[in-house]
Formats: structure tokens, sequence, C-alpha cells
């Protein structure tokens, strides 16, 4: 049986993939995800885990490395964050487009410059259109059970899709933390065998990655749309599944008191544990507000989302990226997409905080909060707004 | 198998695009492109095979009496064959109408 | 909820410190956190860890602000920092490792409230062989608050720290029995 402890999340996390019997991992060190991967390598390095530990040059190498382990047929686990992420972009798409199963975990990290170690969501929210399924955690024990839930749905006949799990660079990755870690044969009821839908194989040859030409190109990208949303319903059931056996239920959509909610906070990632803790102290003040997230970005529930918020007057989104001199940030960017000519669709109030390290503290709920009230009541609909910025955003430029 | 239209719809395409026929590229035949073609004097070759083992097409086997013949539908015409035959007995020659 | 902070220098094992605190209070049954002040690391220069602990699962991602007990692992560390930041007014403890007493650190530099001091420089150089003060200012604060069983924080040690845990032990026994709790 699971042992609930404490312990840091990297520990946990390389402790799931281990759990998960991976057979393959290729994965370079990066702050804030480098003790996910020096711990697998002591595991490997320990004979705990009968594993391939490849220790690339680079993160373009670690992902073009794990694309072949995958395509032999292994299960494939790697690791990365900010600049190593980015660095990986190319190969990001064709780990999609050639239906690879894989499994990496991104702490994330805002990308430079200027330098910075420190936890935002730029590295994340720029790989949006990559073609990877995408799910954020929220803590350790969500960390570990996405990872563990991540294999199981990357490897489903009916998706062969890579993921990623995201969660939060230290402030999640170097917690410690109480969680509850299931043990290898827990795991393996859950999760079989990987078993893929093709392979390289020297006695039965196939070609991968062939050139897409003008006339066939579209139809791939066809197949990607098709595979990224229809993986929805697998994901569903395989959340239930794990729901079922472990006690802990995810779904695409999370809500937080969002009954009767007159506003709603929308949050990403671990700030929506703060979140939870600064809405209880409104809803003990009396005020009709609560809290919705995406636990699954990529495929957007866009159905889950439109019920998650019907009947809420306005929505205070809170992104940590955003794009220069654009509308303003990827979610709500995407949120307004979604509710746009929606009868009844509440009003949205954008801002941007929690850049590269910036704490998220309860003024900061309060103020963001404050302004949504203020539309509420009549006043026009500000810009997104850069919030906790010095020197002020609007009226400044 | 049969070969696959090159207009397929998106439900046709194999996952991940892969080929899972071996050996398919042959369906293109690659010698269209060509515009000069190697011709061999015999009564010069060695019978060495230095042609056979540089052409990039790999069109070019060795016959039983030890003689190179290149399958003209993949030959693009390169011209390494010549390039590489030391006996000088390959010449390239301007293909006609 | 409790809310902790550690001070010290790189190197002291302020951040060990917290691990070692938050692990103990989840082995009984508490809910608990430990993190670092999250950023590059210099051998010497002032740090800071946090910690807190609930009865209930903590939902709060970020920094430590208004501690309620804060811990001093270096005596040097009180000219340059204020250590007192953020800490109410009523109920706060700071537990220092000092060999001066408390009427004369509240005198130089203002500290309020229940002090408890403890010469954990001393101690660690006679039972552990080496002035790093972490283990030992962690006797002073189980005695100080209660926090967490000695007996839960011996297993901890001894799990931490092998086989020259019987030093760390021996450290921590002798503050918690040596501190002198004032106000």
């Amino acid at each position: 049986m699971a042992q609930r402890k404490g312990m840091e999340v990297s520990i946990a996390i390389a402790e799931a993939a281990s759990a998960c019997d991976v057979d393959c991992i290729a994965a370079y060190p990066i702050t804030p995800q480098t003790h996910v991967v020096e711990h697998l390598a002591e595991i490997v390095a320990e004979g705990e885990l009968d594993a391939e530990f490849i220790p690339v040059e680079s993160e373009h190498a670690a992902l073009s490395a794990c694309i072949g382990c995958a395509a032999a047929g292994a299960r494939t686990f790697t690791a990365t964050s900010s600049q190593g992420l980015a660095l990986m972009h190319e190969v990001l798409f064709i780990a999609s487009a050639l239906r690879m199963p894989m499994v990496m975990v991104v702490a994330n990290r805002a990308l430079s410059g200027p330098i910075n170690i420190w936890n935002d969501h730029s590295d994340v929210m720029t790989e949006r259109d990559v073609g990877w399924l995408q799910v954020f955690a929220e803590n350790g024990q969500e960390a570990v059970d996405l990872v563990i839930l991540a294999h199981k749905i990357s490897e489903d006949h009916r998706v062969l899709l890579p993921i990623m799990v995201h969660f939060d660079g230290f402030i999640v990755s170097h917690m410690i933390e109480p969680l509850s870690l299931p043990d290898r044969d827990e795991v393996k009821k859950f999760l079989p065998n990987f078993v893929p839908a093709m392979r390289l194989d020297i006695d039965n040859p196939i070609s991968m990655g062939p050139v897409g030409m003008p006339t066939v190109y579209t139809e791939a990208k066809m197949v990607a749309e098709a595979a990224v949303r229809g993986s929805y319903g697998p994901i569903v059931e395989t959340f239930k599944g794990f729901g079922d056996m472990f006690g802990r239920h995810y779904r695409p959509v999370e809500t937080y008191r969002s009954e009767d909610a007159e506003i709603m906070m929308v949050t990403m990632g671990s700030i929506s544990e703060t979140a939870m803790t600064w809405v209880d102290a409104q809803r003990e003040r009396g005020e009709k507000v609560g809290l919705v997230r995406f636990r699954l970005w990529r495929p957007l529930p866009i159905e889950d989302f439109k019920n998650a918020v019907r009947g809420a007057k306005a929505l205070t989104v809170i992104d940590r990226h955003f794009s220069p001199g654009g509308p303003g940030g990827p979610v709500s960017a995407e949120i307004k997409q979604v509710l746009y000519g929606t009868a009844d669709a509440p009003q949205i109030v954008e801002f941007v905080a929690g850049l590269g390290g910036r704490d998220i503290n309860m003024e900061d709920f309060d103020q963001m909060y404050g302004k949504t009230k203020a539309v509420l009541a009549g006043a026009p609909v500000p810009p997104f707004e850069l919030i906790q910025v010095r020197g002020g955003h609007h009226g400044e430029i | 198998m049969s070969r696959q239209s090159p207009t397929p719809k998106w439900r046709e395409l194999a996952i991940g695009m892969a080929i899972t026929e071996p050996g398919s590229s042959r369906y293109n035949r690659t010698g269209d492109w060509r515009s000069n073609r190697p011709v061999w004097k015999f009564e010069a070759c060695v019978r060495c095979g230095m042609c056979s083992i540089f052409c990039p097409e790999g069109c070019i086997g060795m016959q039983k009496d030890g003689l190179p013949l290149a399958n003209m539908e993949y030959c693009k015409g390169c011209g390494i064959c010549e390039a590489e035959c030391w006996t000088g007995c390959i010449a390239m020659e301007e293909e006609k109408e | 909820m409790v809310e902790l902070r550690f001070h010290g220098r790189g190197g002291q094992g302020a951040v060990t410190s917290a691990e070692l605190l938050a692990l103990t209070a989840i082995d009984q049954g508490k809910y608990a956190q430990a993190f670092p002040s999250f950023g590059p690391e210099r051998r010497g220069a002032p740090v800071v860890a946090f910690a807190r602990i609930d009865d209930k699962p903590i939902r709060m991602r970020v920094a430590v602000r208004e501690p309620n007990y804060v811990i001093v692992l270096d005596p040097s560390i009180l000219k340059i920092v204020n250590t007192s930041d953020g800490m109410p007014a009523q109920g706060s403890v700071q537990v220092l490792n000092t060999s001066r007493t408390a009427a004369e650190l509240r005198k130089d530099f203002g500290l309020k409230g229940k002090l408890v001091t403890v010469n954990a420089n001393r101690i660690a150089a006679e039972e552990i062989g080496r002035v790093i003060t972490n283990t030992t200012m962690l006797g002073a604060l189980v005695r100080a608050t209660g926090l967490v069983d000695v007996d839960g924080m011996i297993v901890q040690l001894k799990e931490r720290f092998g086989r020259i845990a019987e030093g760390n032990i021996k450290a921590f026994r002798r503050a918690y029995e040596e501190c002198v709790i004032e106000g």
C-alpha cells in the first residue's frame, strides 16, 4: 500500500517515473528540474530501475533521443524546463507528428531575458501549438499522479501522443510536502506493459518521418487536430479509472466553491492553491466568489469550461505569461475565443501576474477582485493589466 | 499491399504517416529526371564493380558474367559512375528526345 | 497554521533544519511544507528557509512573510538582517544562537516577544566537532514551541545523518536542555 510521507516533490516525481517502470530516460539537467533527473540517474545507477539512462549533450538531443526510444517501442520519460523546453521547440512538433508516446515533466520557469530561473508560465505557453497533450499539476501529489496517468493516456492506442505534465518550478518542485507515492505493484495494475502500435523492427521494416508534400501536409495537420482533440474521451476515461483505483479524482476543468459564484478567478498551476485559501477567506465574508482552472490545457476542454463558468457574471483571468504588444495573456485570449458570441457570456477582466518568480499574495488577489467588481458596477472593462509592476501598467506608456 | 494514393483523405494516412511497405520507393521512377545517360564500352571493362559501389541510386547491378548493368528506370544520370570508373569505359551521353 | 523562517548562512544547514522539522511533523500526521528561498546559493551569504505546519492541508504557494517563529542559526546574522521582519506583535518567538543573554539582545537589536537563547556554536563544536548549528538549533526550537515530538525528530536525525547521527542527536538533546526561554 502507498504510504503517506514527506518528501521533495522532484524526488517524488522521479520515484513515480520509476514506479511506471520506464524503459528509457533521455534528459538534460536544468534548474529547477535538476533534482528529477539527478534522482532518476541515481535510481538507474543503483539498479533499482532497469532502464537505459541516456546522458545527452542538450535538450535538443534529449528529445531527439526520446523519439528514437519511443520509435523502438520503449516506455520513454524525460524532463525539462524553460530554456531547455525552448531548445526542444522544433523537435516537439516531430514527436507529436510521429505519434510517439512519451511523458515529459516540465518544471515551469520563466524564459530569459533577463536571465531568470524562477517560476512562471512563459515556457509552457510558448509551446501551445506543438501538438502535445498538456496537463497542469498544482501540487506534489497531483504531479506524481499525473506522471502515472500521463503514461497510460499517452500509450492508449486511441491517443498515441506525447504528453507534458506541467508543475511550477521551485514552489512545487523544491517543496517538501506530504504525499502518497503509489508503489510499483499498484502502478503496474493500473499501467500494464507498453504495447507499441508500431515500432522500428528489422523483421518488419517501416519508414518513419517521410516528407509531407503540399498534397498531403494539410491532411497530416488534420490528423493532428483529430488526434489531440479526440484524446479527450480516453483522457476522461483514464482519469476515472485512476480515481476508482486510487481515490484521487481529476477532471479536465477543476472548480472550487464555484456554485452560485458571481465572480470566478481563473488560474493555472500552483497559484490555484493560494487562490483557494483566498476564496475561503472571501466566502467567509459572504463574497460570492469561486475558482476555475484548466487541468487539461491541450486538448482545451471547451465545453467543460463553458459549463463551469455558466452563471458567472465576470471572470478574473490571471495569466502568468503574455505576448508583448499583443492583446493579453494566452489563457484569457483562449477563454475569450471560446466564449465569444455565447449568450450571457461573463465579463472578462484580464491580469498578468507572478512573472519570473514573484509571489502572488492575498493582496494581489484582493486588487484583481476589486477591479473586477468595479467592472460589474459599471466601470469600463480595462485592457489587460500587468499588476505588481512598479510604476503602473496603464497611463505610463 | 497496394500502393497508397498520392492524395489520400486524412483518415487514410498511416499512424505518424509511417511508410509501412518496405521498398515502396521503387514506385518513384526517378530515371525520368535524367538528361544524360551512362554508356559502357564493355571491351575496356575489367569487371571491378566500382560503378556499382559508387552509384548513389543503387541502380547498377553486377550480372552473372561480371559485367555491370544499370536499371535505367532509376538512373538519374548523375555521372558519378563515369567519374569513378578508372578504366574510362563509361561515357555520359546526352539523352535524345 | 504556524509559519516559520530560518535565518542562516549558506552552508550552515538552514534548509535542512526546515526540512527536518517538516518531515517530523508529516510523520506525526500533520501537514507541513519546507522550502528554501530559491536562488543561487553562496556559501557564507545570509540565506533564509521557510516552513509551515498545520492540522489541515496547506494551500499556500508563496514565501512566508509573517512568521510566528524565527530561528537564527548564526550569531552574526542579527547585525545584518532584521530577523523580526513581518513578525506579529503578539505570540512571536525567536530562537537565537548566541552566547549573550536575551536582555542584551533586546537592548542592542530591539528584539521583542519571546526569546529563546542557546549557545549552539559551543554545543555543536563539542558534540559534532564542527560549528554546523542546524540540528542543535532544532533542539531549542522543539523545546520552546512543542511543534513536534522529540522522539519523532530523533528518528529523522538518524535517517538523515546515518553514522554521524549520534553527535547531532547529542547536540539536539543538549540544546533542548540548555536553552533559556525568556519573555
